[in-house]
């Protein structure tokens, strides 16, 4: 590992096919700060990236990387760090990925609570498949496939997360760029599960969540004198349900990731060239 | 055909019968005597009927038979359950003081030994070795010294104290004196015993310890009938070796926390049945087109949907050749029996990272299950090799740089097999992903790519062909005009069937396959004999399909979906049944 990584080592030479606007754009390069400035390099960082718009992000930065099926980047990922807990974890994803296909390794990517972070590209729609309701759309979102909205409420991915026993949960905005990148950097920094909600507007085909919207409502909760590390204060941002915050919501100083309480440590890519010395121990076993 | 003697212990679940099983098992294989214990089980914790059975020889046992020698009864229902296997002079052990027990009849011309076993099992010091009582009173029937039962005793009870453990020997006494004053009856039975020293285990535990002798570091999994043995054995002890088993929340995280385990250079696998494999079918394709090494283990059971949980079958077949969407070219290897359960799971890491694809070991419900005697040779870990395939480390990625200094993970070499770079490998950073991709990993809908990328990886199916020998296991006569073919479990049965078709005056050549893809070609094998027989516990014939496909000609069919193994005994009658052109009015099903 180099002490001189640019965030620009962790982009590859391909362009990205992402709407002129996309708000995936300034999540992509706080990601890339982030992880610069945490002292990671290329070649010991491993991204997971899920199915939509968000699972592009894998081709545009330059990593090990893992590009995988729909809903499923966070097993991937917890696989990767268990198996080489040396290795810098990040998964990102999207609404659908996470909340919806994905939500059920959601909520047990987060009670695992391992070393790693997770970045989900939230722009409460479906993009990809071009303009359909997603897990965080509204209501009353009317959409080509949910002509009156869906009628459901939204989900509260915060509110699952803390539900779930999170150590780390905040959120950001795509387009504060310096905001967003200190935000990443921190669930990096958090020993466990950092998780972040980022605001990533779609700028094609969501109407009613867009940059202004997000730019009027948003309020930094660093500007609020909020106690991260306080649960109930947390819960209770969390639940208002009618504010859009910014910033570290939660964080567990006390956090220890579920690797090591299990004492892994080792690299388990190295084995011997047979069988463990030990091993007819394993066969004498069944006398 | 071996001298042996088949003994079962049925009750209710939850009366202990699987654990007073083993001890009687145990104590037979370390009284020097092969041991094949088989199980009738239902998927329920209490309640409904079930059995532990044991056949025992000093000759190798490879099967069940149609046939029980002493049967110890819980309750009425196991007799009933067990009388086509019951014959004229069996000796059933049974407490007719019990209450529900009273009125039990025991079939005319079999020998009924009523024993107190709950009384004296509380004479022994507590109701809860009754079944230890009737282990001795077993023991005296068969003439098997009791003291033999002693060290699985120990075994069994030695975690929860010294008293407790003496308690049970005098228990396992006071049954074997009951039998020997109370009734006089001269008894055909006096097992022998040897000095040779065998170890017991089934089919689950050798899948275990195989992945552990083969390096294996990662095992997720979600638990299922009848897999779950695998990761409970893995369970602590892989941890001795720097590795762990992770319990996911379902079968498509276990698939894909593997597959990440895997992408980072652990050797890394995941086990189920076929509910599980539904599931996991949906990550098949990105494990073959990313080209992660991943074994995939379908210990299989009674399908479709929930099936019979509990029951035998080989129907999961096609699912395996064949299933997830698109060309996915994966190796199907399935062990015969349970010491092949041990290395074909070594082989199976050996082809995942050689050739950089999924590996599927299908076993079955009755590999699964049965415990078997080998000698501890059988398990050689002198004999492991481990094949890492093409890694590339620091010293020699240069070589797989383009020009640009990128590394390439899908290189199109000559024989489709790519260089792996673990991450951490300085200057080896590159993506990879289920899309259709160009050799850097990158995604591409570019014809020419495409092709040669689909070409790769059916390359290096065709490059396993040359390099590999995909042997079948072969027995019986070879110069026989009968052959029959079979696959995975069935290899014990027809082994001892062989023998009864022998009697009988069949001549008989046998072949076995492990490997179902790449696996052998038949050709010459069919073309020299004038019957052919797929052997196989599904329905339709799927293995006997692939046959036909393979030798373009018409194969007989001997099929079993009743839940059930084949038995040796029956499985001989059905293959001559097949010859004869006798209609069993069994399962039997003949291509037109």
């Amino acid at each position: 590992m180099s002490s001189d990584v640019r965030f620009t080592d962790f982009k590859s030479d391909k362009q990205p096919t992402w709407c002129p606007g996309c708000g995936d754009f300034g999540t992509m390069n706080g990601m890339m700060k982030a992880l610069a400035e945490t002292g990671n390099d290329p070649d010991n960082t491993f991204v997971v990236a899920g199915i939509g718009c968000s699972g592009k992000i894998g081709t545009y930065m330059h990593s090990y990387a893992l590009h995988g099926v729909h809903g499923r980047a966070l097993p991937v990922g917890i696989g990767v760090k268990l198996a080489n807990p040396n290795l810098e974890v990040m998964v990102a994803g999207g609404d659908g990925d996470g909340y919806s296909i994905g939500a059920g390794h959601f909520v047990h990517a987060v009670r695992r609570n391992v070393d790693m972070s997770y970045v989900v590209m939230d722009n409460r729609i479906y993009g990809l498949t071009k303009g359909q309701a997603s897990p965080t759309s509204r209501q009353d979102f009317e959409t080509s496939t949910t002509p009156e909205g869906p009628q459901m409420p939204p989900v509260n991915p915060l509110a699952l997360a803390l539900a779930s026993g999170a150590t780390f949960i905040a959120q950001s905005f795509s387009s504060d760029s310096q905001r967003h990148a200190q935000i990443i950097q921190e669930a990096i920094e958090h020993n466990g599960f950092g998780f972040v909600n980022t605001y990533s507007p779609c700028v094609t085909f969501n109407d009613v969540d867009t940059y202004d919207y997000f730019r009027d409502s948003i309020v930094d909760l660093e500007e609020e004198g909020h106690d991260r590390t306080d649960r109930e204060a947390a819960k209770e941002k969390i639940l208002e349900g009618d504010r859009e915050y910014m910033g570290v919501i939660y964080r567990d100083e006390n956090s220890v990731p579920w690797e090591e309480r299990e004492g892994l440590d080792r690299n388990m890519a190295d084995i011997p060239d047979g069988a463990p010395d030990d091993a007819m121990d394993l066969v004498r076993e069944f006398y | 055909m071996p001298e042996d003697l088949n003994w079962a212990i049925g009750g209710e679940a939850g009366d202990g019968i699987d654990s007073t099983g083993k001890i009687f098992a145990q104590a037979l294989s370390r009284a020097g005597r092969h041991v094949f214990t088989s199980k009738d089980f239902a998927s329920r914790i209490r309640g409904g009927y079930t059995a532990y059975k044991v056949r025992t020889s000093v000759d190798r046992v490879e099967s069940v038979v149609d046939r029980l020698d002493i049967l110890i009864a819980l309750t009425e229902r196991t007799i009933d359950e067990n009388m086509d296997e019951l014959h004229k002079g069996s000796v059933i052990i049974y407490d007719g003081e019990r209450s529900t027990m009273q009125d039990v009849e025991v079939p005319e011309g079999m020998v009924g030994l009523s024993v107190p076993l709950q009384r004296l099992a509380e004479d022994a010091g507590g109701a809860i070795m009754a079944n230890v009582v009737a282990l001795g009173a077993a023991c005296e029937v068969a003439q098997f010294p009791i003291e033999n039962l002693d060290e699985s005793l120990d075994k069994r009870f030695g975690d929860k104290g010294e008293a407790i453990v003496e308690n049970n020997k005098e228990a396992a006494r006071l049954g074997q004196q009951y039998v020997a004053e109370e009734y006089d009856h001269e008894f055909d039975y006096d097992l022998e015993t040897t000095d040779a020293d065998y170890v017991l285990l089934n089919g689950d535990e050798a899948i275990g310890m195989g992945a552990l002798a083969a390096g294996c570091r990662f095992y997720s999994g979600y638990p299922i009938t009848p897999a779950t043995d695998v990761m409970e054995y893995l369970t602590g002890r892989i941890d001795q070796y720097g590795g762990k088993v992770v319990q996911a929340e379902d079968e498509l995280s276990a698939i894909n926390m593997a597959l990440g385990a895997a992408r980072a250079g652990a050797r890394a696998m995941t086990a189920t049945s076929g509910p599980g494999i539904d599931l996991m079918t949906e990550t098949f394709g990105l494990v073959a087109t990313t080209e992660t090494p991943l074994v995939i283990c379908d210990v299989m059971r009674s399908g479709p949907s929930t099936g019979m949980p509990t029951k035998q079958e080989q129907g999961d077949l096609n699912m395996a050749l064949y299933g997830g969407h698109g060309e996915v070219p994966r190796f199907v290897v399935a062990p015969t029996s349970v010491s092949e359960c041990f290395w074909k799971t070594v082989e199976a890491f050996n082809y995942a990272e050689k050739y950089q694809t999924p590996v599927f070991l299908v076993s079955d419900l009755a590999l699964a299950v049965t415990e078997q005697t080998f000698p501890p040779e059988a398990f050689d870990m002198d004999e492991v090799e481990i094949e890492r395939g093409k890694v590339v480390d620091e010293a020699e990625i240069d070589g797989w740089l383009n020009d640009k200094d990128q590394f390439q993970p899908h290189f199109p070499s000559a024989d489709g097999i790519s260089p792996r770079a673990f991450p951490g490998t300085t200057d080896g950073a590159h993506m990879t992903t289920g899309l259709e991709h160009d050799e850097l990993g990158r995604r591409t809908e570019e014809e020419e790519v495409r092709i040669e990328q689909v070409d790769k990886r059916t390359q290096k199916v065709r490059t396993a062909r040359e390099e590999e020998d995909w042997d079948y296991r072969e027995f019986g006569d070879p110069g026989a005009d009968t052959l029959v073919i079979s696959w995975g479990s069935n290899e014990g049965a027809m082994r001892e069937a062989l023998g009864f078709l022998e009697d009988r005056g069949h001549d008989v050549r046998f072949i076995s396959v492990p490997y179902i893809f790449p696996r052998p070609d038949l050709s010459d094998e069919i073309a020299a004999a004038d019957d052919v027989i797929v052997v196989e516990c599904n329905a339709t014939g799927q293995f006997a399909d692939v046959i036909e496909h393979d030798v373009l000609k018409r194969v007989q069919r001997v099929n079993k979906y009743d839940g059930v193994r084949f038995k040796a005994d029956e499985l001989a009658s059905e293959i001559e049944n097949t010859l004869t052109g006798v209609d069993s009015g069994s399962q039997e099903v003949t291509a037109e």
